[in-house]
């Protein structure tokens, strides 16, 4: 096997990929902080921030976020760095495919990036592109070749998604070594195997989307237009009678499973760590791996929530109002087996254990506002403010976010051969849960207030509207002012990984007394010179003072174990 | 007319502004309900978590599923299925049914970047509308056909002018993107979507003047696509009303 379609070469590409969209996205969402809190502060090396500039940073920030990051780390960069070593195997199953994968990816992130760069600049329509704003470059700068390299990033990240995800799914379902039945995969690889699932429906629908949206533009199709359009003053030549509103099927139909694939390997790894640091076993971990297969499969009945006052039927609003309160049960059922298993543990509180802790708190914190929304009366008031991004910010971007420091802190011993800093992944840690709670909290009560999302500026027309806006200024200040500071809060941890790195490397063997199989003698070496793995249990399996532990590979037998 | 929001336009601990809708007395209610009771299973969660952390003295791993797994969340359940039947009620009021055939009619076409109402004059209905029509510096936004009849008596305002205590039958339209239509002080937000009509009904019940927002990104000017709507008490509504529509017929004649 070459070393280009290594599995752990691949991982470390997306999670590079990754790094850079990270970077770009959080510098785009700074402009539009300042540019909120102080319309007229001109940025540095460009100028004043002009709306149609202020929608683009905000449509481009969405796009790197969701896609190149939340998607890509969790789910393709530490899929392939741990996946095959947590079930025992050496490779993926499709190596070619896989490495195909990656470079599709990053053609997809250098196709988006370069709508900066062409005439009338990047797309404004925001990252779920509604038509028909979307359907022609006459309805604003960004909606013509912008939006086509917007379209044709996205179609490629589409393909590169499912190629990625058919290959995660056939390496757990053919590759799990002797012993590993279904029951002992880590809840890890029951995130990576359901969120799998569903990019391969989610983004299929997608494609299919994007590829309508194309012929729209440049063939004159109507899926998404009615039979008459005026935009601009002109009259939109086209054919057919379509309608705006089956894009905005189409697109939830994948855009609200994508959710579920940027958090389910999250959960999965949160729930390993706390078992790993509370010296437990993941309580009632069956129900663990229903609830995450329950979450994926809800996940697709509840994409009409985000239409309930799009133009939908009322009685199809009430529908997916109840599909939608219905998945807050198994995600409950997640938080109460989380706190069951902390429940005086007595846990040890190393970096990777707090952002897992902070993973939780965030996701209740973010999760909590998600049966309100779900309320199509309560939405009629919500829907757009800034109450909608305080929920998704908490339970999507910052539990997803903490999701990823802890799988690095948490793995930095395979990755990297070294362990991080403590105390500088200590304070990395309480700066940035601060950070991100003095950030989006405030959120809600703007969003209270009434302030939409993607407002360029607070004072559009003097009027009791800009009135209303206007009164959440002083909020508005501390927001960026707290995002200026969750920012500067990830110094510590570059600066951890960069220190890290220049010491010399170690031999660690099971630093923190995993039972998980990634941490196995030679799991990660490609050609091991012993037989075959084996694994002979279940994993997190702790005698009740926590003092003993078994790894899954462990041919011995010390202690009588636990009861389920 | 000084609007009673002048002075802070929103309140209390939520940070809601004044509600001056018939319906919005009891969504409040509601929303309240459900912001209360986030914050209490947000902070009950949070205890639980603290403390399990906090005490030193390990215990061992806690074993009865049924108590610790299932009571709670059959107890959640419980409570999601409340507040959902709730609010279940109160959107079936609101939006199962159409306005009462009484209601007054006012149209709502949204286009980049502003929002026009239309009124449909003394016959109480509107003329036919063609896009191929829209003129705006002929002083017809909204391309209002001049062969039908209906019509001639149709006045176009850029501000929203309605009585107090009467329903009203909005009919929301869109000419080129997808708009949305928001009164937060009336608790009311529903898309205009080209090719579709849309109705939504409400009434307005405290005289004053209330921000009318859009709330679905519509390209550059999104942010100043706002207009105003100015509840009046009954006479006055209905002095401005015929000032209108007087004027309207002398045009026309």
């Amino acid at each position: 096997m070459s070393r280009l379609t290594d599995h752990r070469t691949i991982g470390f590409g997306y999670l590079l990929l990754s790094l850079l969209a990270v970077l770009i996205g959080t510098l785009l969402s700074l402009a539009m902080r300042a540019h909120l809190a102080w319309p007229n502060w001109p940025l540095p090396l460009h100028g004043p921030i002009l709306p149609e500039e202020y929608l683009a940073l905000v449509t481009m920030h969405g796009t790197l976020m969701l896609f190149f990051v939340l998607t890509v780390a969790p789910q393709s960069g530490f899929s392939n760095l741990i996946l095959p070593a947590q079930i025992g195997s050496r490779h993926m199953a499709f190596p070619r495919l896989n490495a195909l994968g990656l470079y599709l990816t990053a053609l997809a992130l250098f196709t988006l990036l370069a709508a900066f760069f062409v005439p009338g600049g990047a797309p404004i329509g925001g990252w779920t592109a509604y038509p028909p704003l979307s359907e022609t470059a006459l309805a604003g700068p960004g909606q013509g070749l912008g939006m086509d390299l917007w379209l044709a990033s996205i179609a490629i990240f589409s393909i590169a998604s499912t190629l990625s995800s058919i290959n995660t799914l056939t390496t757990i379902l053919k590759l799990r070594c002797e012993g590993m039945t279904w029951q002992r995969l880590p809840l890890t690889v029951w995130g990576w195997f359901t969120a799998a699932l569903l990019s391969v429906l989610a983004f299929s629908v997608l494609l299919a989307a994007l590829l309508l949206l194309f012929c729209d533009r440049h063939l004159h199709s109507a899926f998404f237009l009615p039979a008459q359009d005026l935009v601009n003053g002109v009259l939109l030549q086209h054919h057919g009678d379509g309608s705006p509103l089956l894009w905005l099927h189409l697109f939830w139909f994948f855009g609200h499973p994508e959710v579920y694939i940027a958090i389910l390997p999250g959960m999965g790894l949160t729930s390993m760590v706390i078992a790993n640091f509370a010296h437990r076993r993941v309580f009632a971990y069956r129900l663990m791996i229903a609830t995450t297969l329950l979450i994926g499969f809800l996940g697709i009945l509840v994409w009409g929530h985000h239409m309930f006052v799009a133009g939908l039927n009322p009685f199809a609003g009430t529908a997916f109002s109840i599909s939608t309160m219905a998945i807050a049960i198994p995600a409950s059922a997640k938080v109460l087996s989380w706190l069951a298993t902390l429940w005086r543990s007595r846990p040890t509180l190393s970096t990777p254990m707090l952002f897992a802790l902070g993973f939780v708190s965030l996701f209740i914190t973010g999760g909590i506002t998600g049966p309100i929304l779900a309320q199509p009366i309560l939405d009629e008031y919500l829907h757009n403010t800034f109450f909608v991004v305080a929920h998704f910010h908490l339970i999507m971007a910052m539990a997803g976010i903490f999701g990823l420091f802890c799988a690095i802190y948490y793995w930095a011993p395979l990755l990297f051969h070294r362990t991080l800093s403590e105390p500088l992944g200590k304070l990395h840690f309480w700066a940035t849960i601060l950070g991100a709670y003095s950030t989006f909290l405030p959120m809600h009560f703007t969003g209270l207030a009434g302030e939409p999302r993607h407002y360029a500026q607070l004072s559009g027309v003097a009027g009791p509207a800009t009135d209303l806006l206007q009164s959440t200024l002083p909020l508005q200040r501390h927001i960026t002012a707290s995002a200026i500071f969750l920012v500067c809060a990830q110094l510590p941890f570059l600066l951890n990984l960069i220190l890290s790195l220049r010491r010399p490397a170690q031999h660690l063997d099971n630093p923190w007394q995993a039972t998980t199989m990634e941490w196995a003698p030679n799991a990660l070496t490609p050609h091991p010179t012993e037989d075959q793995t084996i694994v002979y249990r279940e994993p997190c399996h702790y005698s009740d003072s926590g003092k003993e532990f078994l790894t899954q590979w462990s041919t011995a037998s010390t202690f009588s174990p636990e009861p389920e | 007319m000084q609007p009673p929001q002048a002075i802070s336009p929103t309140h209390g601990f939520w940070n809601l502004p004044i509600d001056a809708a018939q319906h919005g007395h009891t969504l409040d209610t509601h929303l309240l309900l459900n912001l209360w009771i986030a914050l209490g299973l947000l902070a009950l969660a949070h205890l639980i978590l603290f403390l399990g952390l906090a005490i030193r003295k390990r215990s061992a791993r806690p074993a009865r599923q049924l108590l610790v797994e299932y009571l709670p969340l059959a107890a959640l359940t419980l409570l999601f299925a409340f507040l959902a039947l709730r609010s279940e009620r109160l959107w079936a009021a609101q939006r199962y049914t159409g306005a009462d055939l009484s209601a007054m009619q006012v149209e709502v076409t949204g286009m980049q970047f502003v929002w026009y109402f239309r009124y449909p004059g003394a016959d109480a209905a509107f003329g036919n509308t063609k896009l191929s029509l829209v003129a705006p510096a002929e002083g017809n936004p909204l391309g209002i056909d001049p062969n039908d009849r209906y019509g001639h008596d149709d006045f176009v305002t850029s501000q929203l002018v309605l009585p107090a205590d009467r329903e009203v039958d909005l009919t929301l339209r869109a000419q080129d993107v997808i708009h949305g239509f928001s009164v937060p002080q009336m608790r009311l937000k529903q898309n205009a979507v080209p090719g579709q009509t849309t109705h939504i009904h409400f009434t307005p019940e405290t005289p004053g003047d209330y921000a009318i927002l859009c709330t679905q990104v519509c390209g550059l000017g999104y942010y100043r696509m706002m207009a105003t709507l100015r509840v009046l008490p009954q006479p006055a509504f209905n002095a401005w009303l015929q000032s209108h529509e007087a004027a309207m017929t002398e045009a026309s004649q």
